[in-house]
């Protein structure tokens, strides 16, 4: 395991101070269940990073503390370089995207992304071109006033993401976000996440099951351990072509996969994996 | 999506063609039922206060209107009042309710006492105490049509997607805004039924409660005239009043109905027919 407190740089450093610093944070539910145990996670600036492990490892539960849905039980969260407000969350910082598209059926397109900027009061006038522009990048432009009914399910995931973009937020936490979607629309929406990465520079904490997905799509893989949920494996995935379709065929492509495999393989103790 | 304009096809023309039939064979079998009582009435020679045949109930209708006018206002004065009542309190009282679930526990047994208690059995109370006839009868329907729209609205209000609760909290949204943007519009189809279901049961309510007060008089209302028909023997009258009964049912349900499909046809398909 690599030693994660070296990452985190001291105050009055001229190095860019990192974005969350997750400190020895432990979790166990009302049941009894230890989800998480003394994990230490810190993600810098611009970091795409991976949070990959079987299921019941802790993976989400990790990504919903840092989302503020839930209090740890022990541990800290630190946002060093941001503003926190009295809940300790970084203000507008901060977008999640569920599983699921967790839109309202009774708002159009556009109603559905604005509602984070409605929630903090900002006018529909004022919005309007943040919300296009969000929109925009996700390719949904022309829909703005449909109903989520009449879009197909990749169509209702670009939404989500529009409206955890509109926030212009640092930091993006995906939750599995395309887990129930069909492996073409899978892949186009994976290249739209790498260009939205790289246009916007963007930090990423991305939730899979997948080792295609996260070696397509990670410069950095941490791989979580079951029973109680922990990080095992923390290392950087380095490629010198720009990650896309030529990387999908590329022999990169085909060691990272490799390697990921592997370290989730060690990290179920050598039992029979399922490869998705 | 499409947005081509209307453009009439066969599909349309079939389609028109079938919600013309719709509206057409309901009528013509009520009036071949019309038609098939008075073949029977003058065949059999029943006498009139026996049965009478449609005619003669028309002509009652036409008759009597200066007495069944008044009564049928009064009567739709009490319904539309106490659905009115039954909606503000359903509504009020189902937020109050789901602001803690000690609230909840405290006051729920109460509301399911009010609806469990014949209301038949409580008017004579309510008579004694209310200032009016009037009044008592308002009442009496509020009691019945209150507690479908309370329990409607209770479920709705708790049957929020625990994501999109979640989300709002991930926002920073208050308790209000949570309320106001999505609890009350995710219960909107809850509240609808109860609305259906409440208008229905106000009508009978003020019906019933008005024989049970077996008020007389010039304020009385519909329910008082049928009865009054049946001591005189007037059974083409009783027949009349009936009708302006049925009818004025007839018009609280096309109402209700309308209101829900106003409110829900643009997005609510979407809890009915699920892809996937």
């Amino acid at each position: 395991m690599t030693d994660l407190q070296s990452l985190d740089i001291p105050p009055g450093s001229s190095h860019k101070r990192p974005l969350v610093v997750m400190r020895n944070v432990s979790k166990s539910f009302s049941s009894g269940t230890l989800a998480l145990s003394d994990m230490s996670l810190t993600v810098e600036g611009g970091e795409f990073v991976s949070l990959l492990g079987p299921s019941g490892c802790g993976k989400s539960t990790a990504l919903r503390i840092i989302a503020g849905l839930g209090d740890t039980t022990t541990g800290t969260i630190d946002w060093p370089a941001s503003r926190i407000n009295v809940r300790g969350l970084p203000e507008g910082d901060i977008s999640f995207v569920f599983q699921e598209p967790t839109l309202m059926p009774w708002q159009t397109v556009f109603g559905n992304v604005y509602l984070p900027l409605r929630l903090r009061g900002v006018s529909r006038a004022h919005a309007a071109d943040a919300i296009m522009t969000a929109l925009d990048t996700v390719g949904l432009k022309d829909f703005a006033k449909a109903y989520p009914r009449e879009l197909s399910g990749g169509m209702k995931m670009r939404v989500s993401i529009a409206r955890a973009l509109v926030t212009k937020p640092k930091l993006l936490l995906m939750d599995e976000p395309f887990a129930a979607l069909d492996e073409i629309t899978r892949q186009k929406l994976n290249d739209d996440v790498l260009k939205l990465w790289r246009d916007t520079g963007i930090t990423v904490i991305f939730v899979t099951h997948s080792v295609f997905e996260s070696a397509y799509l990670a410069n950095r893989i941490v791989v979580m351990k079951a029973r109680p949920g922990r990080v095992h494996a923390d290392f950087p995935l380095q490629t010198s072509l720009e990650r896309g379709p030529l990387y999908r065929a590329s022999e990169d492509y085909r060691a990272a996969c490799e390697k990921v495999s592997a370290a989730l393989l060690d990290a179920m103790g050598g039992e029979a994996m399922e490869m998705h | 999506m499409s947005t081509a304009s209307p453009v009439p096809t066969a599909a349309s023309a079939a389609k028109n063609r079938e919600t013309l039939l719709r509206i057409l064979i309901p009528i013509l079998v009520v009036v071949a039922l019309v038609v098939l009582w008075q073949v029977l009435v003058t065949a059999t020679g029943v006498p009139q206060y026996i049965l009478p045949g449609p005619g003669a109930v028309a002509q009652s209708l036409v008759k009597d209107w200066g007495t069944l006018a008044p009564a049928l206002w009064v009567t739709t004065q009490i319904t539309m009042a106490a659905l009115g009542l039954a909606l503000i309190g359903g509504v009020g009282i189902a937020i109050f309710l789901i602001q803690s679930k000690w609230i909840e526990t405290a006051f729920y047994p109460i509301a399911v006492i009010l609806q469990v208690t014949p209301i038949v059995a409580i008017a004579p109370l309510i008579l004694i105490y209310a200032p009016t006839t009037q009044v008592a009868l308002l009442i009496c329907a509020f009691l019945v049509a209150f507690f479908p729209i309370l329990s409607n609205m209770v479920q709705g209000l708790k049957s929020v997607d625990h994501n999109l609760l979640n989300l709002f909290d991930l926002y920073g949204a208050s308790r209000w805004q949570t309320l106001i943007y999505l609890k009350l519009p995710a219960s909107l189809p809850y509240f609808m039924t109860g609305l259906r279901i409440g208008g229905g049961l106000s009508l009978i309510a003020a019906v019933v409660a008005e024989f049970a007060a077996g008020s007389a008089g010039a304020g009385s209302g519909l329910a008082f005239r049928l009865l009054e028909a049946q001591y005189r023997l007037n059974i083409p009258r009783l027949f009349a009043a009936l009708v302006l009964l049925s009818a004025l049912g007839v018009v609280i349900f096309g109402i209700t109905s309308f209101i829900a499909w106003l409110g829900l046809h643009r997005w609510h398909e979407s809890s009915v027919r699920r892809e996937n």
